[in-house]
């Protein structure tokens, strides 16, 4: 695909990034981003996820150069940048408002940053056309931006960054004004497009579902400090912290006191009944506990922990419980639910889980 | 925790920018001799003397006259009245134009005309009318009801005829915001079950507040500084400004019209500052990025009925208080003998050389009304759009301008340049020169342009800009490219304000002027002070043709090449 084949993508180095800011209330400074230390490779899909507030979007506008960071250094492709404008930066950004130019059709839209390179009409008209056929929007050049329905607008702001080649594309929650169904589709349309250029891509969202699904790493990111990073294997099942685990899909947490070894397992007891956790750490004593996935656990008439049903209801593709193991409830999705026993509100049961999937962690 | 980082960072990538420094730069020296120094003169002069050194004697003596002391008062309830009056019209107005659906063509075009006719006319126009009507010899004072002894003159001629000239700029203000209101806001509140009254009330009311404030603190201020209508229609009512130009012209104390216009710049100055503290809190981003669509209009005849019947009644007051105007004009003598004649309009190019006086206010103002607009465009945009470390000077500065009375800031230009700047004789060859006069056009339109500019671009989601800055465009680049076009009508209305506010101009220039310039509101002002109504309506009449052919072309060019054409064409 000639013209729309991207240069060498840039990796993207945070060295020990901070930013201050005032809080308007208070008068007092405060670290909005504090010392992220971050290492992008060249071609990958990186997504800052957080909630609101975690500094993730700040971190984005740094690397824009919308915002200067109070602290450390932002390389792109090995060269400082923190003295750049935004505009001298080898990047491009989607807006979550799209920030489409309202006064310019579709085309215009496109070119745009291709004129400012001074580019000859035809390679323009070549690009423009190459790349709106990537985002699928081929017959819509002479259209206004109102005339085009959410993530046609969506797809334009794409194409508009995407068309002037940059060293790292940047997404600031950008689907988030589109529906539920829209957003699933345009994510796997954002993941196959950045493949297919092979361009290094760092995205903001709040939605941690857009973020396992689009991502080679995620950067988990809690009150402008990095809570942890890595693929969403990693992050889904060893996550470091209470927060991480329960910011990513659904957890259970099951308190317990680890009290030996056993090959590549710990044996931990948990309400007075022992059970195998896959980990490294068999430091006895002090506080721990047992991070459990819904979908890990197995509910049946034996097993490992006994429980109590508090709620059982059918989810089409799950059959979803609420049981009680001692006094800590545990929510299990029991998947593919056709054909086994269905527990009733009420019932006794036990609970049980391969040791591989249960991870421990630290209180 | 340190931010001296970003700041340093901020300001090394600002100077890498050097279209923005220079602007920055030429900007700041430009505000600082034009409006601060002036004013800084006045308040020096007005509490030193050469011989006393430090005094406050001349406020002690301003403040024992009794007249100065009613001139406050004066000033003051008119323009309550006036900035309450104009805000509420123009409102209704505006809410008229763009939510209610106006049966007739004739209707709105009525509208359009009405509104646009005291803006585009010097004010002074509407006294003379006043007068020409209610007076004494009025046409249905004396001649339709009979009434002989009918005063005009006084505070109620003032605030009707002020209230009257100052309304339209409300209704252009109001007009702006009210089409930038997304309709789904207001549709949603319906939706939930909000009456028509209530959605006006909850959600459209309190999205124009910061504008009715705005509205009013422009209006109050155009009021208490007015000068022409005291003049004329005031009688003995004295105001600070007529007081104040009175002292300067009439009894040559210097000082003591430097007090008193540290006083009206004072009440002037604290109006403004606490409508600025409001604003600032109360201004919300009704608009973002992505395109809207177009509104329902009223058609409940319930709400539309009324509102036209009570604006038509305004309508053809106002009609009527213009077509006064050229009959005044073509009249042997107003009021006696109504046979017409061309004598008045032959007289003015004749005898009065009219002539030079529209080809110096025309050409003065020609040159004034681009400069202007640029300015405040580029002002606009660095305050909404960009940070800076001076950018709070900047605005403050040019915003501050528009709490400066005409005749304050013509006392403290004749203060501060006829000996040069400092009397050191620097800058001292523009006194008396058209150079000055067009400073004073600028810096006398800077505010609203700037103003307007504001409220438009603010209504523009920052990250429009920022895409086009991320994508690899300079400063200068993304203000042409992005911002302009955006704001392409707020610029040309701006253009065409500038030029009808400098070619009507009358209150610092009159102090400035000097006799190798003959202006044509000066002119008109002479010959109405005189009691030449003839005179004084002919060049009034020519004036107002011009100025309503300006308006006109502009909103010819605004249908036809403005921002909202591609968006009109989609619908």
């Amino acid at each position: 695909m000639s013209g729309t084949q991207a240069k060498e993508p840039k990796g993207v180095r945070l060295d020990h990034i901070s930013k201050i800011y005032k809080n308007p209330k208070t008068g007092q400074d405060f670290y909005a981003v504090h010392d992220v230390e971050l290492d992008i490779e060249p071609g990958s899909f990186v997504t800052l996820l957080g909630p609101s507030g975690c500094g993730k979007t700040t971190t984005l506008r740094m690397i824009a150069g919308f915002e200067s960071p109070d602290e450390g250094e932002i390389y792109l492709g090995g060269e400082p940048i923190n003295e750049l404008t935004p505009n001298k930066r080898d990047t491009a950004m989607v807006f979550q408002s799209y920030a489409l130019f309202p006064h310019y059709n579709v085309f215009d839209n496109v070119a745009y940053g291709l004129k400012l390179r001074g580019m000859s009409k035809t390679v323009i008209k070549e690009k423009v056309t190459n790349i709106l056929k990537l985002v699928e929007l081929s017959d819509m050049e002479q259209r206004m931006t109102n005339q085009l329905s959410g993530g046609q607008q969506q797809r334009v702001a794409l194409a508009r960054a995407l068309v002037v080649e940059p060293g790292v594309l940047l997404f600031d929650e950008p689907l988030s004004n589109l529906d539920a169904k829209l957003r699933v589709q345009m994510r796997t349309e954002i993941r196959r497009i950045q493949q297919t250029l092979g361009i290094t891509a760092i995205y903001v969202t709040h939605d941690q579902s857009e973020a396992m699904a689009i991502s080679d790493n995620i950067i988990l990111m809690k009150g402008g400090v990095i809570a942890q990073m890595g693929s969403p294997t990693e992050i889904y099942y060893h996550p470091n912290s209470e927060f991480v685990a329960d910011f990513i899909g659904e957890c259970n947490f099951l308190p317990c006191t680890v009290t030996g070894r056993e090959g590549e397992d710990v044996v931990a007891e948990v309400y007075g009944r022992p059970v195998k956790v896959r980990s490294e750490n068999d430091r006895t004593g002090g506080g721990k506990e047992i991070v459990l996935r819904p979908e890990a656990i197995e509910i049946a008439d034996q097993g490992q922990l006994p429980c109590k049903v508090e709620l059982s209801c059918f989810m089409g593709s799950y059959q979803n419980y609420h049981v009680r193991v001692g006094d800590t409830l545990i929510k299990i999705a029991d998947n593919c639910p056709i054909g086994k026993k269905t527990f009733q509100v009420g019932d006794d049961a036990f609970i049980s889980f391969r040791s591989e999937c249960a991870h421990l962690l630290e209180t | 925790m340190a931010r001296a980082q970003s700041a340093s960072l901020d300001r090394k990538k600002l100077f890498a920018d050097p279209v923005m420094v220079t602007t920055i730069v030429v900007l700041i020296a430009f505000l600082t001799l034009f409006i601060l120094y002036p004013l800084a003169i006045l308040l020096v002069d007005s509490i030193y003397s050469p011989e006393g050194g430090l005094t406050l004697r001349f406020f002690q003596e301003s403040f024992s006259k009794y007249t100065f002391i009613r001139a406050i008062t004066n000033t003051l309830k008119v323009g309550f009245l006036v900035g309450i009056l104009s805000a509420l019209v123009g409102l209704l107005f505006a809410y008229v134009e763009v939510y209610v659906k106006v049966r007739t063509r004739f209707m709105s075009g009525l509208f359009k005309v009405v509104s646009m006719l005291p803006v585009v006319s010097p004010p002074f126009v509407l006294s003379l009318s006043m007068i020409m009507l209610f007076g004494k010899a009025g046409i249905i004072t004396r001649h339709m009801l009979g009434i002989y002894d009918n005063n005009v003159y006084g505070f109620w001629g003032i605030a009707i005829v002020q209230t009257m000239t100052f309304f339209p700029v409300c209704y252009m203000m109001f007009r702006g915001l009210l089409k930038n209101i997304d309709p789904s806001m207001e549709e949603a509140a319906r939706d939930m079950g909000a009456s028509r009254f209530k959605v006006f009330t909850s959600v459209t009311l309190p999205l124009l507040l910061p504008g009715i404030g705005n509205a009013f603190l422009v209006t109050f201020i155009e009021s208490i500084a007015d000068f022409a209508n005291p003049m004329i229609i005031g009688g003995s009512y004295d105001t600070l400004a007529t007081t104040i130009y009175l002292q300067i012209t009439g009894a040559y104390d210097k000082n003591g019209a430097c007090a008193m216009a540290v006083v009206l710049l004072g009440i002037t100055m604290i109006m403004f500052l606490v409508q600025k503290f409001y604003l600032e809190r109360k201004t919300a981003a009704t608009l973002t990025g992505k395109a809207s669509r177009a509104r329902m209009l009223i058609e409940d005849k319930s709400v539309t009925v009324p509102l036209t019947v009570f604006c038509s009644a305004i309508a053809l007051f106002v009609v009527l208080m213009y077509v006064c105007v050229p009959f005044g004009a073509l009249f042997r003598t107003w009021g006696r003998d109504f046979t017409l004649t061309t004598r008045w309009f032959e007289q003015v190019f004749t005898r009065y050389k009219g002539f030079k006086a529209f080809q110096d206010s025309f050409l003065l103002s020609l040159i004034a009304a681009p400069i202007t607009a640029l300015l405040s465009m580029i002002i606009s945009y660095l305050v909404v759009k960009r940070k800076f470390k001076t950018k709070g000077f900047i605005e403050v500065v040019s915003m501050l301008a528009m709490a400066v009375p005409g005749t304050v800031l013509g006392i403290g230009y004749i203060r501060g340049f006829a000996g040069g700047v400092f009397h050191s004789g620097f800058l001292q060859g523009i006194y008396g020169t058209g150079v000055i006069l067009v400073i004073v056009f600028v810096v006398r339109s800077l505010p609203t342009g700037t103003r307007s500019g504001i409220s438009a671009l603010r209504q523009i989601d920052k990250s429009i800009e920022e895409s086009a800055y991320d994508m690899g465009a300079g400063s200068l680049k993304v203000f042409t490219s992005v911002t302009l076009p955006l704001i392409k009508d707020s610029f040309l209305s701006g253009l065409v304000t500038a030029f009808v506010r400098s070619i009507t101009a009358i209150s610092a220039i009159i102090l400035l002027v000097t006799p190798s310039y003959l202006l044509i509101t000066v002119q008109i002002n002479e010959f109405a002070e005189k009691g030449s109504y003839g005179i004084a309506c002919a060049f009034a009449t020519i004036l107002i043709i011009i100025t309503y052919g300006s308006v006109l072309l502009m909103n010819f060019i605004i249908k036809h090449f403005g921002t909202s054409r591609k968006v009109k064409e989609v619908e």
